[in-house]
């Protein structure tokens, strides 16, 4: 597909939104700036890159991106590494940390790295910044992973790496470390133009509900979510069987298929037996690539749910408000820098609660859209991608002024 | 219609986002935070509602009676804290004594009370603090028409630059618009009624129509 343009962005978040994007840009002239990650391909970095980097070159900051280089054997070790910053137990041996270091002195033989700003991503290119002092140029290292309790001896072998940066970026406080640099919160964006979140037209969403037989009757309350004990999918359907008594109402839990997750097929079997017969608990798995039909379940939703018992960013949240429904979600991760309670949406922490707001929100459909008005409107000043790469040009712009918490540009 | 020697520049403020890496989970941490916290943290927690929910009528109150009154479920302190009128304050730090002091006052049984409350797990109070970038954008102007104009135009971010934080800079308490007005355009009343506009109840937009309003008001005289 062919990535939008500034033109574009502007129909959605409007001219004044664009125009500051200019001028911050205007201030960068003659800057280059270098993305470096580990793929070209999949994964929410390289979809984010893919995204912003035309928006950057559009804007005059001459922007380009590489991709380092490893064996499978080297991502055997960043997979142990991820998941080690994640709080999963990893044994993280002498001879991983050799890969590691030998991986990056590779990498730093192909890799020029001489731009002005050197923009790393997440701990697999970590050490590249080796090469800062050859250059003294500046380098931001970009954290996109929840390393609010990662294991020890990992989280300090990456920071010895981390701190020799000039800044350090974060999606939310909660995930931050102590360090000895700086550190940036930029939260995550979503596409407003993308196939998931772009406007549909009442046709559009009916074709979709339609093929997937999905009836609307009574109001549907959906959660978007893979089938993980960690979005607490049979607690959905627990506080779904709460309001039963009171009101008349469909639930349904989509996700994405469970073939190659064999954790993910067994919390599939408790949630299909939760469900039981019920005629109004509806379970569908849809394949990762159904992003327009997520847009239209979102969009033909009463109410979503997001019962979350941990949770990174959470755009699917992101993605619901931006559709202008009210949302209940679990007060947890980056969920509240998303969700003023009662005020863009309904933060939970129980399944009584989760039970509570729903019925509420079920039978005051006046509030409820005014949460959903108030979500919409936060996502449009905050989540969308323009906001992202404003913060970035902020960034970019505040390492040429250190230790200065007022520029005037 | 009189033209000012001096022309108003509207300015637009951004701001970057930064942690501190302090959090609090009970009202004594927060209070002993917020003693050290640097004051483009006390600016950052008593001002970004007003940006990120800028749309909002009623808007979210500041970020200390948010927490207060949602994590911690201290409704009456979350109250007082939501009625702190942040315009009375010439500086950050008086600001910030003024939470410190309603906080204080909300101890019966001193801070080691065993019923403190604890914010539940995730919760936290993460202090944030922002660095503040302002930038000159294409509108100017140099009479009442041309100021109105541009103010039919400006960006919520030039707005929040000229009205909120510009109370916080020299002359302290005064907005951007109201200074301008008095001292290039002798426009005296104007500024006065446009200061007495309190921006922090009602949204962005509102108050950019209230402007506009008084304006265009004076221009018909």
């Amino acid at each position: 597909m062919k990535p939008s343009s500034l033109s574009h962005y502007e129909a959605v978040v409007g001219s004044q939104v664009i125009h500051e994007l200019r001028l911050l840009a205007g201030k960068l002239a003659g800057k280059k700036i270098l993305h470096v990650n580990s793929t070209a391909v999949g994964g929410g970095v390289a979809e984010i890159l893919n995204h912003m980097i035309p928006l950057f070159n559009e804007l005059g900051v001459q922007t380009r991106w590489d991709v380092i280089k490893g064996g499978e054997e080297y991502y055997a070790v960043t997979k142990k590494i991820h998941n080690a910053l994640h709080g999963n137990p990893e044994e993280f041996t002498a001879a991983d940390r050799a890969l590691f270091m030998e991986t990056q002195e590779k990498n730093l033989k192909q890799l020029e790295l001489r731009e002005d700003i050197v923009f790393i991503h997440d701990p697999q290119p970590v050490g590249l910044v080796k090469r800062k002092e050859k250059y003294k140029n500046k380098w931001i290292w970009r954290c996109h992973v929840d390393v609010s309790s990662p294991q020890a001896d990992v989280w300090e072998f990456l920071k010895g790496y981390v701190e020799a940066y000039d800044r350090s970026v974060f999606s939310s406080p909660a995930f931050s470390r102590k360090l000895s640099i700086p550190q940036a919160l930029v939260c995550p964006s979503i596409d407003p133009l993308s196939d998931k979140n772009r406007e549909l037209s009442a046709e559009e969403v009916d074709a979709v509900m339609n093929r997937l037989k999905i009836p609307r009757d009574k109001p549907l309350v959906t959660q978007v979510s893979r089938f993980d004990r960690l979005k607490d999918p049979v607690g959905v359907i627990q506080a779904f069987k709460g309001i039963r008594n009171y009101v008349d109402a469909r639930l349904l839990l989509v996700g994405g298929s469970a073939d190659d997750d064999p954790e993910g097929a067994e919390v599939l079997l408790e949630v299909k037996e939760a469900a039981g017969n019920d005629p109004d608990i509806l379970v569908l798995l849809l394949p990762p690539t159904s992003h327009l039909e997520i847009n239209a379940i979102q969009r033909a939703s009463t109410v979503i749910v997001q019962k979350s018992l941990r949770e990174g960013f959470g755009l699917t949240i992101t993605e619901a408000l931006w559709k202008g429904k009210p949302v209940i979600a679990s007060a947890v991760g980056g969920i509240p820098l998303q969700i003023a309670h009662k005020y863009s949406g309904i933060l939970t922490h129980s399944i009584e609660g989760t039970s509570y707001w729903l019925k509420q929100l079920l039978q005051e459909p006046e509030y409820a859209k005014k949460l959903g008005e108030n979500g919409k409107e936060h996502v449009l000043h905050n989540f969308l991608l323009t906001r992202h790469v404003r913060d970035y040009l902020l960034l970019f712009l505040s390492l040429f002024y250190p230790n200065q918490s007022y520029v005037i540009l | 219609m009189k033209r000012a020697k001096y022309p108003f520049i509207f300015k637009a403020q951004l701001s970057l986002v930064e942690m501190t890496g302090v959090k609090a989970a009970t009202l004594c941490q927060l209070r002993d935070h917020l003693k050290e916290v640097p004051e483009s943290s006390v600016y950052y927690h008593t001002h970004h509602f007003l940006r990120q929910h800028q749309f909002a009528s009623p808007e979210p109150p500041n970020d200390f009676a948010y927490w207060v009154t949602h994590a911690l479920q201290e409704g009456v302190l979350g109250e007082r804290l939501a009625a702190i009128d942040i315009l009375q304050f010439m500086t950050l730090n008086d600001l910030r004594n003024a939470f410190i002091q309603a906080i204080d006052l909300s101890f019966k049984n001193g801070c080691d009370a065993k019923d403190l409350r604890v914010s539940p797990a995730g919760m936290e109070f993460h202090f944030l603090k922002c660095t503040i970038f302002t930038i000159p954008t294409a509108e100017i102007a140099y009479d009442l028409k041309e100021f109105v104009n541009c103010l039919k135009r400006i960006s919520p971010n030039c707005l929040y630059n000229h009205v909120f934080e510009s109370c916080l800079r020299p002359p302290y308490g005064v907005n951007d618009f109201s200074n301008w007005l008095a001292t290039n355009l002798d426009e005296h009343d104007l500024a006065r009624k446009i200061g007495r506009l309190d921006p922090y109840t009602q949204t962005m937009e509102g108050l950019r129509g209230k402007i506009i309003h008084l304006a265009e008001q004076r221009m018909r005289e």
